[in-house]
């Protein structure tokens, strides 16, 4: 049974994908994430937020274990991931993850940045990888920047070459990380609405975002996190109209209010 | 001025000349291809491998960093013999070039790999790549581009190196000129010639590694 509450999604959920069960991790003496419990089905779109330093970022990174948790159980579609599972490339190229930073690789152009992985983690042949890469280039609205570098293109087109190579992977997951934070504020949207499109496609996404128009829209559930717990899990429309937490409820007021200037 | 030049002799010389330009210019390219391996396998061992993998590699970068080039290639000529391992002269010069060279080009490429921003890793293992997949797909090919002045800069010292190898007599330009000069006495004439041609395989050098940056490692511009 999973701890939450099953979400009230208006589109088709699957089997259960992700599971963390009483999952603690500590950064040396530092409690970063406190008994998480969180269940995710195949096909459910989450959007996590929460102050800076509440463990958001932490908790994505347990997911594909590029931060190991030291207590609890991370299952990724059947398989217990852990510091020393010997084949943890094998879950991770099953889990997309987009960086606020977008880390392209500067060497290779959008077009290799997207061939590379399927290459030479799924031996995939070039120009079976290339084919695909301009097809998921197009996807994301780029086709006509496959031989660019990194450094020649935009902070949106950047990120969407990075969903790209996320994507060019075939993964049964995403995680993005604030993908929309590192953006000139004209860029966003371009970005979201790749987002949004992906959402529509049927893929699980975890997204750390603080883009309430994103949350309402795609969102089968919200997740609030403060301090390094879970606080809050509801709806978006429950969590916004009637947030239960009185730490919910301050973080609300405060994002929502500086949106509202920003917009 | 009662010295007369007279460069008949050297130049009578020439075909030696040519010889030894062409072994110091065989035996730079050889110790800086192979310590160019040595190098990239050092810097990997000593940022990613085990703890008693660094300490060896930290030893060796001390012992080779902190002692004379000249008595490094005694050791490897007269001094490994005793340990059974024979060398031609040549063969000791490789190796002792190989060796200084490895020790200096470590640090280099290791300082080229820290340079390398860790989200870079990051992306190339969510992406479900193995440690060595990441460091030859993703960080080597960076490292080099952002450290290559200083690795060229350290082949040419190699290259002038070489020369420190006519101790041993190892058939390079160096003991060539110094043949011809205990022969026929023209000491500046032939030492003259001599710079010139170590000049010229510098400026040779360095032609050819302009053309590997332009050919491998340009970097893109907005
Ligand atoms: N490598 C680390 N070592 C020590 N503390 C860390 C490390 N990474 C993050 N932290 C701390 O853990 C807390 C949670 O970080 P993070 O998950 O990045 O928060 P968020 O993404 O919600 O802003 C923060 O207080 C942060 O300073
Ligand atoms: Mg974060």
């Amino acid at each position: 049974m999973p701890a939450t509450a099953p979400p009230a999604a208006d589109h088709a959920l699957g089997d259960t994908i992700i599971e963390m069960r009483h999952v603690d991790k500590f950064y040396g003496d530092f409690h970063v994430l406190r008994d998480i419990d969180l269940s995710v089905a195949r096909g459910e779109r989450i959007v996590i937020c929460g102050p800076s330093g509440s463990g958001k970022s932490t908790l994505i990174r347990c997911l594909n274990q590029l931060e190991e948790h030291q207590k609890g159980e991370i299952v990724i579609d059947g398989t217990a991931v852990h510091a020393r599972l010997k084949g943890i490339e094998d879950i991770r190229r099953e889990i997309g993850m987009v960086f606020q930073s977008f880390n392209l690789f500067p060497h290779l152009t959008a077009l290799e940045n997207c061939m590379l992985a399927p290459m030479k983690v799924r031996g995939i042949p070039k120009a079976e990888a290339e084919a695909t890469a301009r097809k998921i280039l197009e996807r994301v609205h780029i086709p006509e920047q496959a031989h660019k570098y990194p450094i020649q293109l935009s902070g949106g087109q950047q990120q969407r070459v990075a969903i790209a190579r996320s994507l060019c992977m075939n993964p049964k997951i995403m995680l993005f990380d604030e993908p929309t934070s590192a953006l000139d504020p004209e860029m966003v949207s371009e970005v979201l609405d790749v987002m949004v499109e992906l959402a529509e496609s049927g893929m699980t996404m975890l997204c750390v975002t603080h883009e309430m128009g994103f949350a309402r829209k795609v969102a089968d559930r919200v997740i609030f996190m403060d301090a390094g717990e879970i606080v809050e899990v509801a709806p978006p429309e429950r969590f916004f109209t009637a947030p239960q937490n009185e730490r919910t409820r301050k973080f609300l007021g405060q994002i929502l209010h500086a949106q509202t200037q920003a917009h | 001025m009662s010295y007369e030049f007279d460069f008949a002799d050297v130049f009578a010389a020439w075909p030696e000349l040519l010889q030894g330009l062409l072994n110091s210019l065989v035996l730079s390219a050889l110790a800086m291809a192979i310590g160019m391996v040595v190098s990239v396998a050092g810097a990997l061992g000593k940022t990613s491998g085990p703890g008693w993998l660094r300490r060896i590699i930290d030893e060796y970068i001390e012992l080779i960093r902190n002692t004379p080039f000249l008595i490094q290639i005694f050791v490897i000529y007269f001094g490994l013999p005793a340990a059974g391992l024979k060398f031609s002269s040549n063969a000791a010069a490789l190796l002792a070039l190989v060796v200084n060279v490895g020790a200096y080009g470590i640090e280099i490429i290791r300082a080229g790999i820290e340079s390398i921003q860790k989200g870079q890793v990051e992306a190339g293992k969510s992406l479900g790549m193995r440690p060595l997949q990441i460091f030859r797909y993703i960080i080597l090919k960076p490292a080099i581009q952002a450290i290559y002045p200083s690795l060229t800069s350290q082949f040419i010292l190699l290259m002038l190196n070489t020369s420190v190898c006519s101790a041993i007599a190892a058939s390079e330009l160096t003991a060539v000129a110094g043949d011809i000069q205990s022969r026929t006495f023209r000491s500046f004439e032939v030492y003259f010639v001599a710079t010139c041609l170590y000049l010229g395989l510098s400026v040779f050098f360095w032609t050819v590694f302009a053309g590997i940056e332009r050919a491998f490692l340009r970097k893109p511009t907005r």
